[in-house]
């Protein structure tokens, strides 16, 4: 059928605003702009599709439309800052299973004609389903709901098994099409089933690149749905997020040295390893910390996922201030996987108040340690482990880390001894220039401002 | 829609993809991500044609829960996306 022109019109308007507002996105400055303008490209999208002629079950769609963004609004306007990763699995995964359904309305309405059509349909439908299933998995495991990585017996086997079967299945469905019920229902059924158990064994700490895969996942899926829709808007929207959600997760496995196929199939748990560290750590209190800290010239702060997890961020800040008026230069070094999702920690900070432009990646700062009298480590443990750089044998071995270690002091803030998620020791703690600070992250900066305050 | 001309359309929109966050800070992938997640959620575009043509109730029934689902990935990305990007600000910005 031919939309009228303000249908069209409408939903071209929606895609172009889509690629204003990604485009605005890509800098602190413009991101906020760039949000509200993608948002109205929905709206406006949206407005567009009520004025399709003959469009039934207007009531319907209001109801759906309202309950879901309703439900999703509130609770997106709630959700805590560190809760913040599972929340966009989930969205993502409700847009995942959106993409799946219309695939599914379209066979029950046996509406798919040609080869193409009815090959993308199916081939949204897979995605989309293992994007919906495996995004819910992900969200219960960063939720707490779902503690521990399940192992099932043969896991990669079955994982082939499965993603063959469902692949042979949709192939039945193109070449038979109009297929039969049983047989859409069977590759259904099969796509959540895979989705379920390719998730299920990837553990916390790899989730981050997990949710950015299946969120280029969704974005693949709309676009294949917006083919057998014939909606060109539905195509560039999600290619351009597919393309974009393929590079983030390429860039974010790297951060952590590990190909994407590694994290899918291979466990951390089984890695370990390395070399044994020689040597003790030496304990330092809060009141040393301080005086070090407030007679340097340059501070360079180390938050890892600790600080979070401690809620110490805002009392980070406080102290930074308090360094700052004191004429101490402070900056922060941010691993790229530090957080339970890329970038996590720099939001982090921001809502405890710090400037984005005191926060720098580890290619701008990773020179600077070098000249810096106080390196502060808080809550982070693998991202500044040396081991990264020289020892062969270690499963971390080539991970890009941040210098932590060449500062002319280094205090690590940490709970207890232990070795961080890899399982790896970290021989930064035992380094001549290392001094621990051990406690929980909040009350210790409490102590430490505390103590700043006193020295005036 | 003619097959080929959709090619096009994919072939330039991934590039447009990559073009577009290759650039983009680290300080800022937790809300791209998000704000791309909000962006697929136009997903419920498609789900709102195929429920406005639904006939069977099976048809309106799977429609009802796509455009649910969408329009929830549309709110819920946007809601996300714009409180994190709210508290990014610079040095000279106030407090």
């Amino acid at each position: 059928m031919t939309l009228p022109a303000f249908v069209q019109g409408a939903w071209f308007a929606g895609a172009l605003f889509f690629i204003f507002g990604l485009k605005g996105m890509s800098s602190p400055a413009s991101a906020r702009r760039g949000i509200i303008v993608a948002g109205y490209g929905m709206l406006t999208a949206i407005a567009g599709t009520f004025l399709i002629p003959g469009l039934q079950n207007i009531g319907l769609i209001a109801i759906a439309l309202g309950l879901g963004s309703a439900v999703a609004w509130l609770s997106g306007a709630r959700v805590k800052m560190t809760d913040m990763p599972q929340m966009v699995a989930i969205y993502n995964g409700m847009g995942g299973g959106a993409a799946a359904a219309i695939a599914a309305v379209e066979f029950v309405k046996g509406d798919t004609h040609d080869l193409a059509t009815t090959a993308l349909a199916v081939l949204g439908a897979l995605i989309g389903a293992v994007s919906f299933t495996g995004s819910c998995i992900a969200w219960a495991k960063l939720q707490g709901v779902l503690r521990k990585a399940v192992r099932l017996p043969a896991q990669n086997a079955l994982n082939v098994l499965l993603a063959l079967g469902t692949v042979a299945l949709g192939l039945a469905t193109v070449v038979l099409a109009p297929a039969r019920p049983e047989l859409v229902c069977a590759f259904f059924g099969l796509a959540l089933i895979l989705g379920l158990v390719v998730t299920l064994p990837i553990g916390g700490a790899d989730m981050p690149v997990v949710i950015s895969l299946f969120n280029a996942f969704t974005g693949l899926a709309v676009g294949f749905e917006g083919y057998v829709l014939g909606n060109p808007a539905l195509i560039i929207a999600g290619i351009v997020v597919g393309a974009a959600g393929t590079l983030l997760t390429q860039l974010m496995a790297k951060a952590m040295n590990r190909p994407i196929s590694n994290i899918l199939f291979v466990p951390m748990a089984a890695a370990g390893g390395g070399a044994a560290v020689e040597g003790e750590q030496k304990e330092i209190g809060a009141m040393d910390v301080a005086a070090l800290m407030r007679y340097a010239d340059r501070v360079i702060i180390v938050p890892g996922y600790g600080m979070a997890v401690a809620h110490a961020q805002h009392k980070v800040w406080e102290m930074t201030e308090l360094l700052e008026e004191a004429g101490v230069e402070v900056k922060f070094a941010i691993h790229p996987v530090a957080g339970r999702m890329p970038g996590h920690m720099n939001v982090l900070l921001a809502e405890a108040g710090v400037p984005y432009d005191k926060i720098f990646d580890l290619d701008e700062i990773n020179g600077e340690f070098a000249q810096t009298d106080v390196a502060l480590v808080i809550g982070a443990n693998d991202v500044v482990n040396p081991v990264a750089r020289s020892d062969k044998s270690s499963p971390i071995y080539g991970m890009p880390i941040l210098n932590a270690d060449m500062a002319r002091n280094v205090i690590v803030v940490k709970r207890g001894k232990g070795s961080g998620y890899s399982g790896v020791e970290n021989a930064l703690f035992y380094s001549d220039n290392c001094q621990m600070l051990y406690g929980d992250a909040q009350p210790m900066a409490g102590e430490i401002i505390q103590h700043l305050k006193a020295m005036g | 829609m003619d097959p080929v001309l959709t090619l096009y359309i994919f072939m330039l929109a991934a590039v447009a993809g990559f073009e577009i966050i290759a650039r983009v800070p680290v300080i800022l992938h937790t809300p791209l991500m998000s704000g791309s997640n909000f962006i697929h959620g136009v997903v419920v575009v498609g789900a709102m044609i195929v429920l406005g043509s639904a006939d069977s109730v099976l048809e309106k029934g799977i429609g009802f829960f796509a455009v649910a689902l969408g329009a929830a990935n549309a709110a819920g990305g946007y809601v996300v996306t714009e409180r994190m990007l709210a508290m990014f600000r610079s040095k000279g910005e106030g407090k």
